[in-house]
């Protein structure tokens, strides 16, 4: 049996690599100074997800949702050997809390796993109801290394959206002549098969009212640089007779046998 | 919807068999204070087969009501008959709040939960309270919700989240973040019978096999905690980390830096995405303290830093602080304390 397996993931912030500027002055997020990377757990998920196809067949494709610029992830993902991705990229999909991500995602998964069957002269397509809907915990199955032939080969693997950047980052050729070449670059990359393919609402068949910030119930009431208290510690010198002190305060308070 | 549950703040406690995961009764505790703060009841839902026995606990812990989902189906736990059983509880009887524990089992049950009855969550929250909120683009005023308060975007900033029109407010909090109280068995509580309406669809999975594995640290019993962080430098060199937890008797645990960078198992980590903690000792080795650190271990009694860098955020919610290279303190530190016996 060969399973059609779907592996969702996500951009998140660099938490190794945040600095002060993470936050702007009037409280809110400086998302210039937070790098993007493939959130590890979900490697996780991809890893188990590869595992399964090697082990008995199928097809691995992996969907994000999120602004161009998240199709960094998909490149990473066709590197570590997924054989499609999807990105899921609409205005209407911004600002989705828990509830309205999953919306979208599973009308994405939906159409992921239609398939197309033969029947008596002819096909009929069959949206399959979800067997299988797993999580994989953190701690599971230690994602593989990206295959150096599959980097080389995807490295200039493209969405649609980002094409626009590649053909004019001057932003100055005329409407026309945009389209055109956008056009020109879009069947090129499809003829090498560096394609990434963008789904919108519309290509979901999704209710934009369980999208984004309108389908979802939860708001940020504040958000609080973790600003630290100043400092009332101890001080304990790293000298024999600082720690010779220190031990004798632990054991005195009894925290220390 | 039954007026008396109007303001119920429910938590699911999780049982697996037989036995009631600590993080449920954490829970309750902070279920009374948020109850007491909008005039409502706590109470608890616990779903299996022959848990019955169970009330008695959830009542001592402060559970007003215990709704006892009793199904021979229920007896392992499998996503889709439970999240059923508990939506369609949820759906009859209306409660204000409902809050998990963020274990394997919670994490998976508490979104489908939530997206079954089509409202909000906040996952792993490390604080619950009451307040009120204006919708800054309506102005319209909500009072008494609860504020869902997590740390975000690696710990940069603490997210206050809000679910204003929709109800349940849910959340899942990690075990360890609010303190076990106290059992008291004169509280008096009732036991309501719940039969769950299941059908064929939710049963399509079936718990073919059952492998309990041993968990090899004991990171929330420990008394005593000595935690490496990034400087440590290397796995070998985590050696001196288990050479001071040695000689203190205490248990090695490890910041996430630690855990990625592959010096020790993911089974030490302590924070917002390891074990939350609370020993009487907590010594932190090169650990800077990132926000997601200190959320599993600022409720330590006495709490060490040593790391090279003064202005080192673990600095801030330490009792004793040494500025110095652990490689030189830490063997200083076991010097001292054997010569004091």
């Amino acid at each position: 049996m060969s399973y059609k397996i779907a592996v969702c993931a996500k951009q998140v912030p660099d938490t190794r690599n945040i600095t002060g500027d993470a936050m702007n002055a009037d409280g809110t997020i400086n998302r210039g100074a937070l790098p993007a990377v493939f959130n590890p757990e979900d490697k996780n998920a991809l890893e188990m997800g590869l595992w399964l196809r090697d082990t008995h067949g199928g097809e691995v494709t992996v969907i994000t949702m999120g602004p161009p610029r998240a199709a960094d992830i998909l490149r990473d993902a066709l590197e570590y050997g997924a054989d499609r991705v999807v990105l899921l990229t609409d205005r209407g999909f911004a600002v989705a809390d828990t509830l309205a991500t999953s919306y979208t995602l599973a009308k994405a998964i939906g159409r992921v796993v239609k398939v197309r069957r033969l029947i008596d002269g002819g096909y009929e397509t069959v949206e399959a109801k979800l067997p299988v809907l797993m999580t994989v915990p953190s701690e599971a199955n230690e994602p593989r290394p990206p295959r150096a032939k599959l980097i080389m080969k995807y490295k200039k693997a493209k969405a649609p959206s980002e094409l626009i950047r590649l053909i004019d980052p001057a932003r100055k050729l005329p409407p026309d002549e945009l389209e055109k070449r956008w056009k020109e670059k879009e069947y090129e990359l499809g003829q090498a098969g560096l394609l990434i393919p963008e789904w919108d609402g519309a290509a979901i068949a999704a209710d934009m009212e369980q999208c984004g910030f309108l389908g979802s119930p939860t708001r940020v009431m504040k958000a609080e640089g973790a600003v630290l208290k100043q400092a009332q510690h101890k001080r304990a010198e790293p000298t024999d007779e600082g720690m010779r002190q220190l031990i004798h305060e632990l054991a005195k308070d009894h925290i220390l046998e | 919807m039954n007026d008396d549950n109007k303001k119920a703040v429910w938590v699911v406690a999780e049982q697996q068999e037989g036995k009631l995961a600590e993080v449920g009764l954490e829970l309750l505790g902070r279920a009374r204070k948020l109850a007491g703060d909008i005039g409502g009841a706590v109470c608890a839902v616990v779903a299996g087969h022959n848990v019955g026995g169970l009330a008695k606990t959830l009542i001592a812990h402060g559970a007003k009501k215990v709704y006892l989902i009793d199904d021979v189906r229920l007896a392992d736990y499998t996503t889709l008959p439970y999240a059923k059983a508990i939506a369609d509880l949820a759906k009859d009887q209306g409660p204000e709040i409902i809050i998990f524990g963020a274990t394997m089992l919670g994490r998976d049950l508490a979104p489908r939960v939530a997206s079954i009855l089509r409202c909000g969550l906040t996952a792993d929250c490390t604080d619950l309270r009451i307040g009120d909120y204006t919708d800054p683009n309506t102005d319209r005023q909500y009072k008494q919700l609860l504020y869902q308060i997590r740390p975000a975007f690696g710990g940069s900033i603490i997210a206050t989240i809000v679910s204003p029109e929709r109800r349940p407010q849910m959340a899942t909090v990690r075990e360890g973040v609010f303190p076990l109280g106290e059992p008291d068995d004169s509280r008096a509580g009732e036991v309501v019978q719940v039969h769950p309406a299941l059908t064929q669809d939710e049963m399509i999975a079936k718990v073919l096999d059952r492998v309990q594995a041993e968990k090899k640290v004991d990171l929330k019993g420990a008394q005593i905690i000595i935690s490496g962080g990034a400087g440590v430098g290397s796995a070998d060199n985590f050696d001196l980390i288990r050479d001071l937890a040695d000689v203190l008797g205490g248990v090695v645990g490890a910041s996430r830096a630690a855990v990625d960078a592959g010096f020790i198992s993911h089974d030490h980590q302590v924070g917002q995405t390891g074990t939350t903690v609370r020993p009487k000792l907590y010594i932190a080795c090169g650990i800077s303290g990132q926000v997601q650190h200190r959320a599993g271990m600022q409720e330590s009694g006495t709490i060490v830093a040593v790391n090279k860098d003064a202005e080192a955020p673990i600095f801030s919610i330490a009792h004793y602080g040494i500025v110095g290279d652990l490689n030189d303190v830490i063997p200083k530190l076991i010097k001292a304390y054997k010569s004091k016996q």
